[in-house]
């Protein structure tokens, strides 16, 4: 420390290392000319909605009616064999749709990733991907269990992290936090309705 | 392998269901598999999963920045250094800060020695459970020694929470470089010791050649991430293709296995000790001096935007996807856990194996339900 404080006036010339400056947060740009984005709008042509470029992280929107076709040519077109991820965000009370659901795709050849969005309204219908991915199969059963979207042409949409009879999708917004009576949903002959254990109470 | 037919019963046998786990010792916790038998012949295996789902996720959405890292430790209970390291990691990207690189190398000692913790676990319950029993004394013994250096840093065990937004909690304390290279130092023996138990042992090579056998395109498919895919011969791991903290400046190979079979993955698991004790050494003979926290704002509000960080864990990749939208608090904070999509292949890669060997295609998966039910 004793050195430190000797080369305090030279370093304060100098400038100073990354780590003491005022963090520069990423600033969304737009990725319309993104080389990764022209691939997929030259193979199809109206599927990119928008393009946008976050922290190095493209993300293509896509009209939800199409994503099962651009989902197919990202894997068979453009080798993106590999679905990393896909999960879904709650915006409750945004006009244009309450869900987003993200797909995150890898491709080996070069080391890139892209990420698919798609705008959904509450109780829409989206295309199942698990015919493209295998890997989309549990993926696709968790946003259905945590958010209620439901994934047309899915072998087996079935919950797969609450239980059977669970009523609700806790990972939306309107979910609240400390839980709700499933008790009544799950027992009807035993608890009355309302009448059920509610999460955050002493476990009687 | 690979198709998703139910493999056909002998016309005189007897279709049987039976109900494996939820509160079975070789299930590793509590995942529960719907085995439909042939007589001893697995027909499908179905993996009903759920029991310890906590609403990670959700809680993740009421807590702070800061306030998620102690939940990423009860996800992957074995190894919370990497679940830190990725969720930091996250919100470091999201914010723009760069961490000083003492606190790198620091993060990336942590991480190596729970990857080699987590590795000792795999191997010494995975042993136990195809019938060796010696190993896992063995192998808990070095174990205890990786559990009290982290006691020592950050003052928990399994439950580290030793990282924060922007760098490290602590400095090293005094002496711990010492303690920590004379552990890394014997460790090589020990691993020699172990597989001196296992690699040419001929119990051990019948029940796991041939036994759990995915290709590597299979792998790709189903998404395996980690040792699983490394085994199947995918050379890929987080560490080389994305580096991060400072990992492009340590060297170490990525092991991988030719068959795919549970006796390669363990080959490949073993191997990566051994990287990760070379890393381990390089980063104690490298690390810098200087602070381990950078300059980060007293409050965490991230702009908006989203981010997808990941970091290779000891079961495959572990993945963050964090929502900002701009408030303290994390709008949706995703995770992408390694076992949860490893496990989903159970099915293609025990049909048609014995009852036994599904314990063994257990074993190999190297799951924790933390991570998988969340």
């Amino acid at each position: 420390m004793a050195e430190q404080d000797s080369a305090t006036p030279q370093a304060q010339a100098a400038p100073k290392p990354p780590w003491e400056e005022k963090p520069v947060a990423p600033q969304p740009q737009d990725a319309r000319e993104h080389p990764q984005v022209r691939e997929i709008a030259a193979l199809l042509p109206d599927a990119v909605v928008a393009a946008t470029e976050f922290a190095g992280q493209v993300t293509v929107a896509v009209p939800a009616e199409r994503i099962g076709e651009v989902c197919r040519a990202c894997k068979d077109r453009l080798d993106y064999k590999f679905l990393v991820d896909l999960t879904a965000v709650d915006w409750q009370g945004r006009p244009e749709g309450r869900f987003d659901v993200i797909y995150w795709m890898h491709r080996f050849s070069d080391s890139r990733r892209l990420r698919l969005k798609v705008l959904l309204a509450d109780g829409v219908e989206v295309a199942s991907v698990t015919s493209v991915w295998k890997v989309a199969n549990w993926m696709e059963r968790e946003v259905f269990d945590m958010f209620g979207i439901y994934f047309a042409n899915h072998p087996n949409l079935e919950r797969i992290l609450t239980w059977e009879g669970f009523s609700g999708h806790p990972l939306r917004k309107d979910f609240p936090i400390e839980g709700i009576d499933t008790g009544a949903a799950i027992y009807p002959d035993v608890y009355p309705p309302g009448g059920g254990p509610v999460a955050g109470e002493g476990g009687e | 392998m690979g198709n998703l037919e139910p493999v056909k019963p002998f016309p005189d046998s007897e279709e049987m269901e039976i109900s494996f786990g939820p509160q079975h010792p070789a299930t590793h916790g509590v995942l529960r598999v719907l085995v439909r038998l042939d007589g001893e012949r697995i027909i499908e295996a179905k993996p009903i999963i759920g029991y310890l789902h906590r609403g990670t996720e959700k809680i993740f959405e009421r807590e702070t920045y800061n306030g998620t890292i102690p939940h990423t430790d009860r996800m992957d209970y074995t190894a919370a250094a990497t679940n830190n390291q990725g969720l930091v990691g996250t919100v470091e990207r999201l914010l723009g800060v760069t961490v000083p690189p003492r606190a790198a190398y620091i993060r990336m000692i942590l991480a190596e020695l729970q990857r080699i913790a987590s590795h000792i676990i795999w191997l010494g319950t995975h042993a136990l459970d195809i019938g060796a029993q010696s190993p896992f004394f063995y192998t808990f013994q070095e174990r205890e020694t990786i559990l009290d250096l982290y006691e020592e840093y950050c003052g928990a065990r399994l439950t580290l929470n030793c990282m924060r937004v922007g760098g490290q909690p602590f400095d090293l304390p005094e002496g711990w470089t010492g303690r920590c290279r004379a552990f890394v130092d014997q460790l090589p023996a020990r691993i020699a010791e172990w597989e001196a138990l296992l690699t040419n042992n001929r119990i051990w090579k019948k029940r796991t050649i041939g036994v759990g056998v995915i290709s590597a395109a299979d792998a790709i498919e189903w998404g395996l991430t980690g040792p699983p895919l490394r085994g199947s011969g995918v050379k890929w791991d987080i560490r080389k293709v994305f580096p991060y903290d400072h990992y492009d400046e340590v060297e170490f190979e990525i092991p991988t296995g030719a068959s795919g079979d549970t006796y390669d993955r363990y080959l490949v698991r073993m191997e990566e000790m051994r990287q990760s004790v070379r890393i381990v050494t390089q980063c104690l003979e490298r690390l810098p001096d200087g602070p381990v926290m950078a300059k980060v704002p007293k409050v965490i509000k991230p702009p908006k935007g989203e981010i997808y960080f990941s970091v290779e864990g000891p079961k495959g990749e572990l993945g963050y996807y964090a929502v900002s939208d701009g408030s303290t608090n994390p709008y949706r904070l995703h995770v992408r856990p390694a076992c949860f999509v490893n496990l989903q292949a159970l099915d293609v890669m025990s049909r048609g194996l014995l009852v036994a060997d599904l314990i063994a295609v257990i074993g190999t998966l190297d799951i924790v339900l933390g991570e998988i039910d969340r």
